[in-house]
């Protein structure tokens, strides 16, 4: 594949300065037009954190400061997670013999009054790892611990989730569970984009979550929103090229879903990840921070695989959460406040002690701004 | 947390997993996501697993439009 093309000289095309900077010349310039339509600066969306932390880590968001307003949505599994969903992870570590695994990001996020790394500090057994796969493996290396793998993420994430629960299957381990609390990107976009009173002119795309959704299943939002939108890869070039994109479809008053990221995302997407989403997961109605219940926005393990299922296997009480009414988390993920504007950022909220989630991961909207300072 | 890892395939194992590399670093990861994967392709990797391929030609077939859109945009 690729021909004579090498892989490393394709990357660093993508991270190459000179192209970078004849992208955001180009941005200022689409911006400029697409400002005179709007009657303001044009407000772009990312829903996704990797999306997030590149924008302010490689200075998009400081050099197109005054042209364009990036603003971060609903894309950061961690924060979107609920309070409610962060206090279960917490009452399964707390049940004797059960160890929590899960990606590092989970630790720090607060729920309701805890965290699964406070918790750790009270004797709960919580450990981080890097995939589902290595949960399994220790599942099989600690036949008398019940572990139960945190499942969180989109659409990217759910597939390998599923793919584990398949091992653990055939592997005949029975001691290895997932808590489901996976989420989907398309219902959440229908919810955001037909908010009342949010300004917003345009959405980056997750490029990876549509690597398993393809690019078409989005294009909901061009033909009955009308919101410009484009598929976006993670080098400063992808999110540029999709940048400058989106300002011309504002500038033309031309609506599409495009796709700059063509070399990993197709147009109906990875039907084999499709498959084993469907085979192991259904959707359900699922709670977002800041949004509330969203209809069919979720992944639920199917019946025929319930004893992989660690709220059938466990059966906790359902917590009676509650968010902490200091902290706007909420008004951040859904386009209605920058993270500056609220009154505990960076005051009573910092990297070093979070009061929500976006302050806590590292793809966070209000930890970016915190760190990079715009 | 997409966090996606552009990877070379060194290796291509009987049980499926491959070698990856991603400059100089080599860890194993699962292919059953992704059809026909062989040495020298590149895959995204999430999370342990190959998700998606990286098709370097349609990347920089992408670039080189650019060029054009550049030209005509500025």
């Amino acid at each position: 594949m690729g021909g004579h093309i090498k892989g490393v000289d394709l990357i660093d095309a993508y991270r190459d300065p000179g192209l970078a900077s004849r992208l955001f010349e180009c941005a200022r310039m689409r911006s400029l037009t697409a400002a005179e339509r709007l009657g303001r600066v044009p407000v772009i969306m990312d829903v996704c954190g990797t999306h997030t932390a590149v924008i302010s880590s490689a200075g998009v968001r400081t050099a197109l400061s005054g042209y364009v307003e990036f603003r971060s949505g609903p894309g950061c599994p961690v924060c979107v997670t609920s309070a409610g969903d962060v206090d279960l992870a917490v009452q399964m570590a707390r049940i004797p013999g059960v160890c929590v695994t899960t990606f590092g990001d989970m630790m720090r996020v607060p729920g309701s009054s805890t965290s699964l790394q406070e918790e750790t500090a009270q004797g709960a057994r919580v450990k981080v790892v890097s995939s589902p796969s290595s949960a399994v493996a220790y599942a099989s290396a600690h036949p008398d611990v019940e572990v139960v793998f945190l499942g969180v993420g989109f659409e990217t994430t759910a597939p390998v989730v599923a793919l584990s629960i398949a091992e653990a299957k055939s592997k005949r381990i029975p001691n290895y569970t997932v808590l489901c609390l996976h989420k989907l990107m398309p219902p959440v976009l229908d919810v955001l984009v037909r908010e009342p009173g949010v300004t917003l002119d345009g959405l980056l795309l997750p490029g990876h979550v549509c690597s398993i959704t393809g690019r078409a299943v989005f294009d909901f939002l061009a033909r009955e929103y009308r919101m410009p939108s484009v598929v976006a890869g993670f080098e400063v070039v992808d999110v540029l090229m999709a940048t400058c994109w989106i300002l011309h479809m504002i500038a033309e008053r031309s609506p599409k879903v495009a796709n700059v990221y063509r070399r990993v995302v197709r147009e109906t997407g990875n039907q084999k990840a499709k498959d084993v989403i469907d085979k192991y997961f259904r959707p359900i109605d699922s709670a977002w921070r800041g949004f509330g219940l969203i209809p069919r926005s979720g992944l639920q393990i199917k019946e025929k695989y319930l004893r992989f299922d660690a709220m059938h296997r466990f059966t906790p009480d359902l917590p009676d959460s509650t968010d902490k009414p200091e902290c706007h988390c909420g008004d951040v993920l859904r386009g209605r406040i920058r993270p500056s504007d609220c009154t505990a950022f960076g005051t009573v909220c910092t990297p070093v002690k979070p009061l929500g989630p976006c302050m806590v991961s590292q793809e966070g909207a209000c930890a970016a701004h915190f760190r990079y300072g715009a | 947390m997409c966090l996606g890892i552009p990877a070379k395939i060194l290796e291509v194992n009987v049980d499926g997993s491959a070698l990856v590399d991603y400059m100089g670093v080599r860890w194993r990861v699962g292919t059953s996501l992704v059809e026909h994967v062989a040495p020298g392709d590149y895959v995204m990797v999430h999370a342990g697993e190959a998700i998606e391929r990286v098709d370097l030609a349609t990347g920089k077939e992408v670039l080189r439009m650019w060029e054009d859109i550049l030209k005509a945009w500025t």
